[in-house]
Parts: C-alpha cells; sequence; structure tokens
C-alpha cells in the first residue's frame, strides 16, 4: 500500500535555525521525501542598499548579513576596499583583526553548540554554552562598543586600540572557555542522545561536496582539508602557527567534532596573536568620508567564517559609492541547494538538526 | 554501538555539579546595568559646543537625525542654531555620526535603557532629553586622533621671508592640482560658510567641484554671484574661514586659496569667457552708470551688463579695482590678475571710463539725469589723520596714500626706518611695501598683537619679513628737526584695562613710559572715510548721509530712488566681499525697479 504523500510547513519563524526561511517538506509519515526550501522573509538586499551608500556608510550594513559571526564580514568588506585603493594596513591592525575574528569564530561556535543540541531537544547544553558565548560578548562591548554588530573592522584598519587591560582579560576568558569545554563534552559529545541523534544522518557525498561548492566545517566533516586561512592566507594568518582538521564520514556528527576541535584552535590562535602582537599604529585614517573615493577597479576577497569561505567581490567605478558588491557566503549553497538534497530520506525530526550542522543563516542568502 | 551506553548515559548528568552556582546572566533591575567604558549607546550632545553643522545627519545612513530649533538656541555665525534630534526607533548606533563629528560634541554613553509607551518618545534631542544623566555616562567619543575629520590644512608654498622683501612678486605661489584636491576634500559641506560670506558666496558647492576634479564647473558656480573671484581668491577678509566647523579643532578649509585655484585654472580674460560662458540678455535700453570702478561698482556693472543693462562705469583713476588695485600690494594681488578680470567684465560689454573723475570731468546732475539708475561705489579714499603734535612735518603721511603711490607706479621718498602706525590690513600693507622699498620698520599699535584686527597671514606674513611689531605702544607726539623733517615718534606704553561688560581690553597709557623711536617717516593707518563733494550741494541735502556713509535700505537704494550706494561708503564691514554683495544686492534691486 502507498502511504499518503503530506505537505509540511517548517518555517518561516526561526525554523530551529538564526534567521527567517521556510522549508516546504513533502513528507511521508515521518520521512522526507522531498525538501525545497524558501528564502525571501527578510526583505534585505544589503547588496543594492551599497550601492546607495558612500564607502564608509556602507561599512556598517555589512555586519548585519551574518547576525551571529558579523566580523567576517567587516574584515572582507574592508579588506576589498584596501586592495582597490591600494591603502596600507599596519601590522597591529592585522593582528587585532585575526583576533577578532576568531573570537568571533568561537562565540558562533558557542552559539552553534546551543542550536545543534536544541534542536536534538537537549536544551541544557544551550544554555551553558550561550550563556559562556556572553563572556565573549563582554570582550566586543569592551572592545568595540557593540556586543553583536561590532562595527569594528573597517577600511585602514581597526576602530579603537585594544583598551587598558584588555589583553589579559581576553587570556582569562580563553582560559575559562578552555575549561569549560570539557564540560561540554560530557554534556554533549559522550550524551548518547546526541551521538545516536548525530552519527549517519546527513551525509554529505565526498564526490559530490566540492563539485556542490560545500565549504568549511561540512567540507572538512567530509575528510576534504580546505581553509582559506591555510589555502589563501589573509591578514597574518601565514605567520601563526595552526593546521586544518577534517575526518572523514560527512555526517552531522563529523562536522560537530570538527567544530569541537576548532574552538580549542581558535582559543589557541587568540593566544598566540596576543603573544606575537607588534605595537604602533591600528588605523590608517581615511579622508573624509563624504568625498573619500576610490580608483576605478575591482577585487574579490575571501575569509574563513565559522560557516566557511566567505568572499566579497566588489567593483569601484572611480566614485564615493560601490558601484557593485557581490556577497558570496556559504548559506546559499548550504541553506538551499545542499539542504534540499540532503533532506530526502530524513526523519522530519532532523530537519532543523541537519540545518543547524550546517550553519544555515538566512540573512546571508537574502545578503 | 550498544543499545544500553552507560557512559553515554551517565556522563550527562555530571552537568548536575553546575547546581546552585550563581548564573552568568544579570536580572535587571535586581543588579544595576553596567556598560563597557566604549559602549554604543543613547546619545548625548554637549549643545554648547555643537554648531549644528549637521554632518552627523548627513553620515548618517537610516535618516536617524533631523536638525531642529530648540528652546534657547538662535543661530549665528559659525552656528546654525539646529541641534540633532535621533530618532532611537531607526538608529543603529553604528557611532558614525560620533566619528565625523567635526567639534566632538556629539557622543554616545552607557545609557542603553530606554522604555516607553509612546512610539513618538523615541525622537529626542540628545543634550535636551537626557540633560541630567547625560554628560557623565559618556562612553563612545572621538577625540582628535581617531576623528574623520582631516583637522589639517594642506599648507600653502610660499616664498621665503628673505626672498620676498628683495621684490613685488607674489608671495603665496598658490595650490598645485593635487594639493587643491586634498584640501578640498576635507570639506563636509555644512554650509555655515555661506551664511558667513557677505555675499553668500557658494562655497561648499565649488569645493565640492574641485573635489570631483572639475574645476571649470568650480569656476561657473563661483562666478554666479562674484566677478571678482580671483581677487577674493587672493585677498579676501574671509569670514567663511572664521566660521568653518574645521576650526574647533583644527584648521579652517582654505576656502579663499580653494577659490584662488579654481580661478587660476581661466589663464586669460577668453578662457574665462569660454568657461563661464554666460547667458547675455538682450539689450533691454536701459542705461545704468556707476561710479566708481571698485569691487561694487564692476559688481553692479558686470551683473546688470548680463541682465541686458547698457553700463558705463565712471572711474577718476587710470586702472579699475578701486583700493583693490590702489591699496593692496602688488605682492598679494598682482596688478595682472585685476586685469584679466576686469578684461573679462569689458569682453562681456561692461563699459569703463577711465581717468574721469566725476564732479570734475564729468558733472554728477548730467550723468544722474541722462541715467535710469544710478549706482554709486566711491569708496573711502580721505585718510584719517592720527590727531597728534607734529603731523604736519615732512616724512609724516598716511598709509593710503604711500600704497597709492607705490601701487599706482610712483615713487615715495620715505627714508631707511619707519614707523606704522595701526593694526589693521593697511598697516601691514604699508610696512611690508616699506620693508621692500629697503627700509627697517616697526609697527606701533594701541593693543596687544591678538587683538590686531589685520588678518593673522598677514601679520604672520611681515614677522617673517622683518617687521617689527610693538604693541601696547601709544604714539603721542611726531618730532621732527629744525627743517622740519621728521626724526623720531614719541610714544608711551600702554597696559591693558579689562573690559568689565566682556569686550576686548582697553589701553591705558602707563605714566612715565614715553620713549622716542628715532625713524625718518611715520606711516599712518588708522583709518580712512568718503569725499563726496563730487555730489552737488542741492543734491546732498536729498541725500541721507549719516557718520561719513550714504544710508541705504536692503536694496542699497539710497534716499533717492534712482541712486544706489554700496562698498565702503555705505557699509561698515569696509572689506572688498562686503562691497561685492552689495553691488549684487543693487543689481537684483535695480532690475526689480526697472523691468519687472
Amino acid at each position: 500500500m502507498r502511504e499518503k504523500t503530506t505537505t509540511l510547513y517548517l518555517g518561516p519563524q526561526h525554523p530551529g535555525i538564526t534567521g527567517n526561511m521556510m522549508v516546504k517538506l513533502q513528507v511521508q509519515g515521518d520521512t522526507v521525501v522531498k525538501a525545497e526550501t524558501h528564502v525571501g522573509y527578510l526583505h534585505r538586499g544589503f547588496e543594492k542598499l551599497m550601492e546607495r551608500r558612500n564607502w564608509l556608510q556602507s561599512f556598517t550594513i555589512v555586519c548585519r548579513i551574518c547576525v551571529p559571526e558579523p566580523d567576517p564580514n567587516e574584515e572582507n568588506y574592508s579588506r576589498a576596499v584596501e586592495e582597490i585603493e591600494g591603502r596600507e594596513v599596519p601590522e597591529r591592525a592585522k593582528y587585532i583583526r585575526v583576533m577578532t575574528l576568531e573570537l568571533a569564530r568561537i562565540a558562533t561556535y558557542l552559539l552553534w553548540y546551543g542550536g545543534q543540541s536544541g534542536s536534538a531537544g537537549l536544551y541544557t547544553m544551550g544554555q551553558w554554552s550561550v550563556g559562556d558565548r556572553n563572556y565573549i560578548l563582554d570582550l566586543f562591548e569592551d572592545l568595540t562598543g557593540g556586543r553583536i554588530y561590532h562595527m569594528y573592522i573597517w577600511p585602514g584598519g581597526v576602530r579603537r586600540d585594544l583598551p587598558k587591560g584588555f589583553k589579559d582579560k581576553v587570556l582569562r576568558t580563553m582560559d575559562y572557555i578552555e575549561k569549560r569545554l570539557d564540560d561540554y563534552d560530557k554534556l554533549l559529545f559522550e550524551n548518547s542522545i546526541f551521538q545516536k541523534r548525530a552519527k549517519g544522518v546527513g551525509i554529505i557525498d565526498k564526490n559530490k561536496a566540492l563539485e556542490w561548492g560545500v565549504v568549511g566545517p561540512p567540507l572538512r566533516g567530509c575528510g576534504i582539508k580546505s581553509d582559506v586561512r591555510i589555502d589563501d592566507p589573509y591578514e597574518v594568518y601565514d605567520k601563526l602557527d595552526f593546521e586544518v582538521p577534517a575526518m572523514e564520514g560527512g555526517d552531522v556528527w563529523t562536522r560537530a567534532l570538527i567544530r569541537r576541535f576548532e574552538i580549542r584552535q581558535s582559543i589557541n590562535l587568540v593566544r598566540q596573536v596576543l603573544d606575537k602582537m607588534p605595537g604602533g599604529e591600528y588605523y590608517n585614517k581615511i579622508p573624509n568620508p563624504h568625498k573619500w573615493t576610490i580608483p576605478a577597479g575591482d577585487a574579490f576577497v575571501k575569509t574563513e567564517s565559522a560557516r566557511g569561505e566567505f568572499g566579497y567581490y566588489m567593483v569601484s567605478d572611480g566614485g564615493n559609492k560601490p558601484r557593485r558588491v557581490h556577497v558570496k557566503g556559504p548559506a546559499y549553497v548550504h541553506g538551499v541547494s545542499l539542504l534540499e538534497n540532503l533532506l530526502e530520506g530524513e526523519n522530519i525530526a532532523d530537519v532543523s538538526f541537519i540545518m543547524n550542522s550546517l550553519g544555515t543563516c538566512p540573512p546571508e542568502i537574502e545578503r | 554501538m550498544a543499545f544500553f551506553d552507560l557512559k553515554g548515559l551517565l556522563s550527562p548528568i555530571t552537568g548536575l555539579k553546575q547546581f546552585g552556582k550563581k548564573p552568568h546572566t544579570i536580572m535587571f533591575p535586581d543588579v544595576a546595568e553596567h556598560a563597557s567604558d566604549r559602549y554604543r549607546g543613547l546619545h548625548f550632545n554637549k549643545l554648547e559646543d555643537c554648531i549644528g553643522c549637521g554632518n552627523c545627519s548627513t553620515i548618517c545612513m537610516n535618516e536617524a537625525i533631523d536638525m531642529i530649533q530648540i528652546a534657547g538656541y538662535e543661530g549665528k555665525k559659525g552656528d546654525s542654531g539646529l541641534r540633532p534630534r535621533v530618532d532611537n526607533g531607526r538608529c543603529c548606533w553604528c557611532a558614525l555620526c560620533v566619528e565625523v563629528c567635526p567639534t566632538g560634541s556629539l557622543n554616545l554613553t552607557k545609557d542603553y535603557i530606554f522604555v516607553t509607551p509612546d512610539a513618538n518618545d523615541f525622537l529626542w534631542t540628545p543634550g535636551v532629553d537626557n540633560k541630567e544623566k547625560g554628560e557623565q555616562n559618556i562612553s563612545f567619543y572621538s577625540d582628535k586622533e581617531t576623528s574623520l575629520s582631516d583637522y589639517s590644512r594642506v599648507p600653502m608654498r610660499e616664498l621665503d621671508g628673505d626672498v620676498r622683501i628683495k621684490s613685488f612678486a607674489e608671495a603665496v605661489l598658490g595650490y598645485n592640482e593635487e594639493e587643491a584636491r586634498k584640501e578640498a576634500s576635507r570639506c563636509i559641506s555644512c554650509g555655515l560658510c555661506t551664511e558667513s560670506c557677505p555675499d553668500h558666496m557658494h562655497i561648499p558647492e565649488y569645493i565640492n567641484a574641485i573635489a570631483r576634479e572639475n574645476d571649470a564647473d568650480a569656476l561657473r558656480i563661483i562666478y554666479d554671484n562674484n566677478p571678482l573671484p580671483e581677487m577674493c581668491g587672493k585677498v579676501c577678509t574671509r569670514r567663511c574661514e572664521d566660521v568653518c566647523a574645521m576650526t574647533h579643532r583644527g584648521d579652517a578649509i582654505a576656502i579663499r586659496w580653494l577659490k584662488r585655484y579654481a580661478t587660476e585654472t581661466a589663464k586669460n580674460a577668453d578662457i574665462i569667457k569660454e568657461i563661464v560662458n554666460p547667458e547675455i540678455k538682450e539689450a533691454n535700453g536701459k542705461k545704468i552708470s556707476i561710479i566708481g570702478a571698485g569691487p561694487s561698482g564692476l559688481t553692479a556693472g558686470y551683473y546688470l551688463a548680463l541682465r541686458g543693462f547698457d553700463v558705463t562705469i565712471y572711474e577718476a583713476k587710470a586702472k579699475a579695482g578701486g583700493m583693490t588695485f590702489y591699496g593692496i600690494p602688488k605682492y598679494r594681488l598682482p596688478a595682472e590678475s585685476l586685469e584679466k578680470q576686469v578684461g573679462y567684465m569689458q569682453s562681456i560689454g561692461v563699459k569703463i571710463n577711465f581717468n574721469t573723475r566725476v564732479g570734475k570731468d564729468i558733472d554728477f546732475k548730467e550723468i544722474y539725469n541722462n541715467s535710469d539708475a544710478v549706482f554709486m561705489g566711491v569708496g573711502f579714499e580721505k585718510p584719517w589723520t592720527l590727531g597728534i603734535t607734529g603731523e604736519e612735518l615732512n616724512g609724516s603721511l598716511q598709509a593710503v596714500t604711500y600704497l597709492d603711490v607705490i601701487n599706482g607706479g610712483g615713487k615715495m621718498e620715505i627714508g631707511n626706518k619707519v614707523a606704522v602706525i595701526g593694526g589693521g590690513n593697511v598697516a601691514i600693507d604699508a610696512a611690508r611695501v616699506a620693508r621692500r622699498k629697503g627700509a627697517d620698520v616697526t609697527i606701533v599699535y594701541r593693543r596687544r598683537v591678538e587683538d590686531m584686527p589685520a588678518d593673522w597671514e598677514e601679520i604672520e606674513g611681515a614677522e617673517d619679513e622683518g617687521v617689527h611689531i610693538m604693541p601696547q605702544g601709544i604714539p603721542i607726539e611726531v618730532i621732527g628737526d629744525k627743517n622740519g623733517k621728521v626724526t623720531g615718534l614719541k610714544f608711551a606704553r600702554a597696559e591693558m584695562i579689562p573690559d568689565p561688560d566682556g569686550g576686548r581690553p582697553r589701553p591705558k597709557q602707563i605714566e612715565g613710559s614715553e620713549d622716542i623711536l628715532e625713524v625718518t617717516s611715520v606711516i599712518g593707518a588708522i583709518g580712512q572715510e568718503g569725499d563726496y563733494s563730487f555730489i552737488p550741494d542741492d543734491m546732498k541735502d536729498q541725500i541721507k548721509i549719516e557718520r561719513g556713509r550714504f544710508v541705504v535700505n536692503e536694496d542699497k537704494q539710497t534716499s533717492l530712488p534712482k541712486l544706489f550706494a554700496g562698498g565702503d561708503s555705505a557699509n561698515r564691514t569696509a572689506d572688498a566681499i562686503s562691497a561685492i554683495a552689495d553691488g549684487f544686492r543693487a543689481v537684483k534691486a535695480i532690475e526689480k525697479m526697472l523691468i519687472k
């Protein structure tokens, strides 16, 4: 007897992930037979907005392209502008940028802990990790004046130098987070519920991963070593000692392990950066923003965000506004085409779980 | 994996050890809100420091900031009187408004809690609505280092002082293209300068054009209401720069030098005509006579000619420009520059009758009766005397007379040691000219150097050239020998008495401090007045004159409807740009009176 197919709408209000999107599911019993993603609930369009704002004004909106991790956007935007204009960035600023990016990565993974475990029904984990994330946000507040939208990395360097006593505070926080990771392991990775839910679920075919354009932890979770920080180093990553983790498996479990490893790695990177950070200027001042023009040209820059390779293509026609900015984030691949493929044959209860494991971020799809 | 996994069940239970620990989160209002020292919270504006330039409003991409009128703050020179009002429903706390605030008055605070049942309450004026706890809570601010305003002026290249005194070559060399673009790009287009300019020149607009690398556009914008821009670009008193938003923390935009740059891109009168390409209206048959080819007369003549009037200017001297030719030394304003600008005016139809003194060569009444309107820009020619003993001696002279002779190409013997009395631009001009003629020059001024009405750049220039300045010196007597030749200046020292009403301190002679400065000449430069003897007595009765100046209404119209007046003889500001403004104003009034 053929089972009846039912249509189920997941979302559009925060379908287990940050941001609004909808997944239209055709289900037979508990099994998804077809998934169709629908985006467009956020009414954003930052790329177009930037064409109407001058080079400095555009800087303040890019952070909104990814709410949980705004800094790669700021860094990409700034570096693209600097590359077209040929603006030098002081060495100290580069170190501060890397510190900011790594702190943002830790904060993002801590939030991911919450989402990943929450979508498996393990709510304590989320409360712990989101609580601990607040300590990183405290650091951001001290450094940038904002907890979520930092608006800190801008063309020419960073907006302000490190405040007094900041270095020690960062190190103390890193020590604390590192200690807490053992607790997290007990609560999540050693938890049989999580193991049973995560292993063998949402498997990405290693042979197809590159073809589909999978990046970041999902790609490394397929056993493919790929990381912009190593492959195409930017800022001062080439001066830091670290390696890319990769594990075979391609399921939610391996992706989780990769992130678990990378938090420790980022803590280590932050320590290295603070150790090696030179003194000097932190900012190569831009001219009066109202009359700041950038020579005609274009640039493509990319960073490794917590969700994978994040790129900006920027064109200047020589005026005081960007002619075109194209944001290439991982969420478009992960959250639309890849997700639709992965969900087929999975359990309804695993839909949000898989979405979380891919780092789907609707604001970035609708950049 | 076996179904029963003991470790997998027990491990999560270890989480219970966290039970009873102090929570991370801060409960409001049990624990007072805390924000970091750099927090970007609600705005606070130091109203007294704010100048209402609106730069915060311009940079805000959310259109969260409106500039509004608030009680207790009136517009004045250098302050629009407006203050920012923030719509906290639109603000994203990016703090770009703080980064671009040229005075540093706008800041963000540690306050971030604002609860109201009425959405309209989100519109509030920083500094007014959070007056009590705003200032001590300031957290995100921008100092001179971090500010995105560029406070440093591109320095102007000049000849060295010791080179300058060897000739009358122009001392200021002018910006080159790169320097001009850089300087122009500092401007934030607030427009406070426009308000302060007597002629309300379109300053932000032409500076924008220069920054956009469109010098021709800049020149066209400039010529919209100033037909002597190169002169202004070299010697204007530049009240615009006094109020520039950048002066609050640094150097004013070099508005004068930028104007000079734009005008110098047109090398001769033909090129000016080609670039400005003005629309000249068809002749309307109305005849206008103008007395005096000074800045006000030339301005009236130029714009009236463009509007189709038949314009004739009567000039007593051989050259046009009035005081700008005969009063301003050639190292500041070369004769060729003025000739170029006047040449352009003549090319569009302004007729100038040189060497024609009204009242002597031609009768005033005749001009008056044969014209549809008459504009007088006769200026102040007659110098004031010092009113001290010995002024009649040989070697005691007046600065305007001296400058008139030298600028006209003549010679005047002043000896090798000169005292100039006064602290205005004319005094400095006379001193620097005498210096170029090889004299050792001392300026004697009653008050302090900072009280001198002369342009600070002129004072510095004079000092660079080796002119001595003796502040707080009161001249008492010009001393001569038995042949009636000046040998010295008797003066006394002065102490400054503070004005109880808050005005500038007054000099008071110190008893017994008299001394004698040995000099060969004494040049007085304490002011001039008008000479209106060209007006017949029967007409003089009908023209109202008060304190040496024609009384005019807003349209620069005298008590005789057909007769207009402008420049030094009609306004109290006594500078070229005010004269130009008068001329421009009169043009509009004359056109209204005769055409519309």
